[in-house]
């Protein structure tokens, strides 16, 4: 049986330190089993979030030896050997020891227009495949935040908040903008007061997403195109001065990536 | 009555649990224009809902076009071996098509048939291919679907908040609820006129479940405790595929999917051992050659249905006697196989969660090996007893939808038949607070009620010295395991009972370390009442049913007795304390009408 040595930040909004836990390491264990054993041996009080631990819900995110994952799907024999470091995700205020505030991610929630589908005809609605499958890839986002974590745009820069949706956000636009259904246009909302110009798309995001959605290449990239087309294209401009700008022009057509 | 001391919030209808029911009841009650709030005790989104796999099952007859409500409702009815309220089968039948249509108006984006309409995929017991999805994500789909559409409407959500009892008025009627805030351990209360439950099971009483933490029992127990009655609580669902190795991991859900797509069970000998298991009820409409059954699977009049596809109990059970036989494999479960039936390319398309799930947890890659899988604790046929059309309770303000109602699913539910359940009568529940919560004026909450709460959830931290909750969690869960687990016999239930009133006597002298502030271990003591109170009731009702039927299976009594098959075991509280007395009695079955009662006779596949 081997041992490891755990190194848990413990603190709340006034502060904290890291704390050291030594335990035997199980067969096939993933990081937060050993927070769990932590848990229900010497620290009863260590604040962790979780959920499903299957990957499945995006509670438990955390930095492990600084990187942003999730502990349910954090395979410790993928760890290399040494202490194993786990400290809260940093862009969030503190609640207790991993626990951290995410509230920022439900202001931004509902600042999303909804989706506006036409009435449903009879007998349900039809689309195709190769239509639904763009906004599929976006919707398998099961909200762990960490691309969120991550984004150096709110990261490091506490004041950007108050104008950054973030990319979890964009991947939300994204697949509206993209939804077979969906009548409205978010394109000046996206550009004006979610700041999609401040992303410089170094593809962090993309990085950490632990259920490999393409956030940059396939959901912030074709964004930016349709949001600069939108504002810059002159007859664009023209049309949206006269009346709102249909969903699917010709322009946007242009900028769709590929399937 | 003194003076309200704690944070209160006032609504018309206030719903417990942010699943599926929970926010489906959420968008029906505002719609209404009612003042409605959502509490939930994880964040918003995360519920247990979340889990789900395989799909939405919903008679809309998109792939085949024989399909209609009166075959659903035939095949919930025998998937539940006939102890399901009937109308709840009926109501639910006829309207989950209507209800997986309408999540598409709110942005849900199904798979597709080639004409655009939503594709559905086979599950066991289903005689139609049947369940709306999205890949093997779905349960992800419907709550986010219902969750946006929830936040569009601007409805309160409070997260993080655990309830810890219901609370009357000074007439007897539910008045709202107290709890605490998770983040801060401070207590808050909640008044108004109707109170949806929808919180979901109770598997963290096993050991080896899919269940995630939340999955405590508290509606259950809570309804139980303010005057309700469960029913049906002995029927405890062992899912037949949850993961067996790593040990760390034992229960995971492996989904249904994984049959009803071309998998195939085998054990340790290579053999497709569910041809031996196929019940007299099911041998007419089920393949017996391995010939038959994989035609099945390209043209459904080809071929009778794989055995692998039978409902949940029989396939749980007939894992479990290989295993005891000896044809298990390394790790004690069986093999469940697709690698060699289906391409790479199709099972990452179709099931890409099960890829990952293996690939990252166990290193087995499901388009090379087999899984090896178990049964697993995973869903509860049994809770709070309903009115079918309003999901209104025996208590007056209080409702009851989802996992946490019962009656829908009968002994056994049908895989499929949960994601519609939560939409169908989620939105039922909506409506029938919505109409009680408009007859009626609010009246004040017992605050003794409340006072006696707080007191009881302090305890655990005022104690100087006693035992980690922790310590009797995994008691109580090595215990469910062992003594009320797939296969039960009288002498481990008894055993069971008596091991709860020691478990409801430790948790009297449990204490905990640590501020009130996100404190697991406190969260953890709160929950020990709920789980224990749920324990009980299914252990006593398992007791009781001195036959098999579905779930429950009875080694002493391997039989079904067709004079239990006319009632149902409903159990109340005598005294309202969680540590009190619990009371079982005899709850005839609705009468089913004749034009319904044909429908079970009729139709031979």
């Amino acid at each position: 049986m081997t041992e490891v040595a755990m190194r848990v930040w413990r603190g709340d909004a006034s502060g904290g330190e890291f704390e050291d836990f030594v335990l035997e390491l199980n067969e096939g264990e993933v990081v937060l089993d050993v927070i769990h054993r932590i848990q229900a041996t010497a620290a009863p009080d260590l604040a962790c979030r979780w959920n499903c631990k299957a990957g499945k819900c995006g509670s438990c995110s955390a930095e492990i030896n600084g990187r942003p994952k999730l502990m349910c799907m954090t395979r410790m024999d993928s760890l290399p050997a040494g202490p194993v470091t786990v400290a809260p995700m940093k862009t969030f205020p503190i609640i207790r020891d991993l626990v951290t505030d995410v509230s920022f991610n439900f202001v931004q929630a509902a600042r999303v227009p909804a989706l506006l589908a036409p009435p449903m005809p009879e007998g349900g609605y039809r689309m195709f495949q190769e239509d639904v499958e763009r906004g599929q890839e976006f919707r398998k986002c099961i909200e762990c935040f960490l691309c969120q974590d991550v984004c150096h745009v709110i990261r490091d820069h506490e004041g950007n908040k108050q104008h950054y949706a973030g990319p979890r956000f964009f991947i939300r636009y994204a697949e509206l903008e993209m939804h077979p259904l969906d009548q409205n246009d978010r394109r000046d909302l996206v550009r004006e007061e979610m700041g999609l110009g401040y992303c410089n798309i170094t593809k962090c995001c993309t990085e950490v997403c632990p259920e490999h959605i393409k956030i940059t290449d396939n959901a912030i990239i074709p964004l930016k195109e349709r949001v600069v087309d939108a504002h810059y294209d002159p007859l664009a401009w023209l049309g949206r001065k006269i009346r709102r700008k249909p969903k699917t022009s010709a322009a946007d057509a242009a900028v769709q990536p590929a399937p | 009555m003194t003076e309200p001391t704690y944070e209160r919030h006032e609504y018309d209808v206030l719903i417990v649990g942010a699943g599926g029911a929970g926010l489906r009841a959420a968008i029906e009650a505002k719609q209404r224009g009612l003042k409605v709030a959502v509490v939930t005790k994880s964040l918003l989104g995360k519920a247990h809902t979340v889990m789900a796999e395989g799909g939405i099952a919903a008679a809309m007859g998109n792939v085949y076009p024989e399909d209609n409500w009166m075959v659903h409702f035939r095949d919930t009815m025998r998937g539940g071996k006939y102890l399901n309220n009937y109308r709840m089968a009926e109501l639910h039948a006829k309207e989950a098509p209507d209800r997986v249509r309408e999540l598409e108006q709110w942005g849900a984006l199904f798979d597709r048939t080639k004409d655009g309409k939503i594709l559905q995929r086979d599950f066991g017991g289903h005689r139609y291919a049947r369940l709306a999805h999205v890949g093997d994500r779905t349960g992800l789909e419907l709550i986010r679907t219902l969750q946006q559409k929830v936040v569009s409407l601007g409805t309160d959500v409070f997260m993080e908040c655990k309830v810890l009892r219901l609370v009357h008025d000074s007439e007897g009627r539910v008045a709202g609820c107290v709890g605490y805030w998770r983040a801060t351990g401070e207590f808050v209360t909640f008044q108004a006129k109707a109170v949806i439950l929808a919180t979901g099971g109770a598997g963290k009483s096993w050991k080896f479940t899919t269940n995630s933490w939340e999955s405590t029992g508290d509606g259950a127990a809570m309804a139980l405790w303010a005057g309700a009655r469960l029913i049906d609580m002995e029927c405890v669902q062992f899912h037949p595929t949850g993961m067996v190795w790593p040990a760390s991991v034992r229960g995971l859900l492996v989904t249904e999917g994984v049959r009803g797509d071309g998998g195939v069970l085998r054990n340790s000998l290579g053999e497709r051992f569910m041809f031996n298991y196929v019940a007299p009820m099911f041998r007419d409409e089920t393949a017996d050659s391995e010939e038959e059954a994989d035609k099945w699977y390209e043209d459904h009049s080809a071929g009778r249905r794989p055995p692998e596809l039978l409902p949940r109990d029989e396939v749980a059970r007939a894992i479990n006697s290989e295993v005891k036989a000896g044809r298990g494999t390394p790790h004690g479960g069986v093999y469940l196989d697709i690698a060699s039936r289906r391409t790479p390319e199709y099972i990452r398309r179709r099931l890409p969660s099960m890829y990952h799930q293996f690939m990252e947890l166990a290193g087995v890659d499901i388009t090379k090996e087999p899984m090896e899988i178990g049964p697993t604790c995973h869903y509860f046929m049994g809770g709070v007893q309903v009115e079918a059309d309003t999901a209104a309770t025996v208590v007056a303000g209080l409702f009851a939808a989802g996992e946490v109602a019962a009656g829908m699913h009968g002994a056994n539910r049908l895989g499929g038949n949960s994601l519609s359940d939560l939409i169908v009568f989620g939105k039922r529940a909506g409506e029938g607070a919505c109409d009680y919560a408009e007859s009626v004026a609010a009246s004040a909450l017992d605050e003794s009620e409340v006072d006696a709460a707080v007191k009881e959830a302090l305890a655990p931290l005022e104690r100087p010295k006693g035992e980690s909750p922790y310590d009797i969690q995994r008691d109580l869960q090595e215990m469910m395991q062992a003594n009320v687990g797939i296969i039960r016999k009288a002498a481990e239930l008894e055993a069971a009972l008596e091991k709860l009133e020691e478990f409801t006597h430790r948790v009297q002298h449990v204490a905990v370390t640590g501020p009130r502030s996100y404190n697991p271990g406190w969260n953890l003591a709160t929950d020990l009442p709920s789980m224990i109170t749920f324990s009980k009731c299914s252990a006593l009702a398992a007791s009781l049913r001195k036959e098999s039927r579905g779930a429950q299976t009875r080694e002493d009594f391997p039989n079904l007795d067709p004079e239990l098959g006319k009632i149902n075991f409903a159990l109340s509280s005598d005294d309202g304390r969680w540590d009190g007395p619990i009371t079982a009695v005899e709850s005839p079955l609705l009468e089913m009408p004749a034009d319904l009662k044909a429908l079970l006779e009729e139709a031979k596949p």
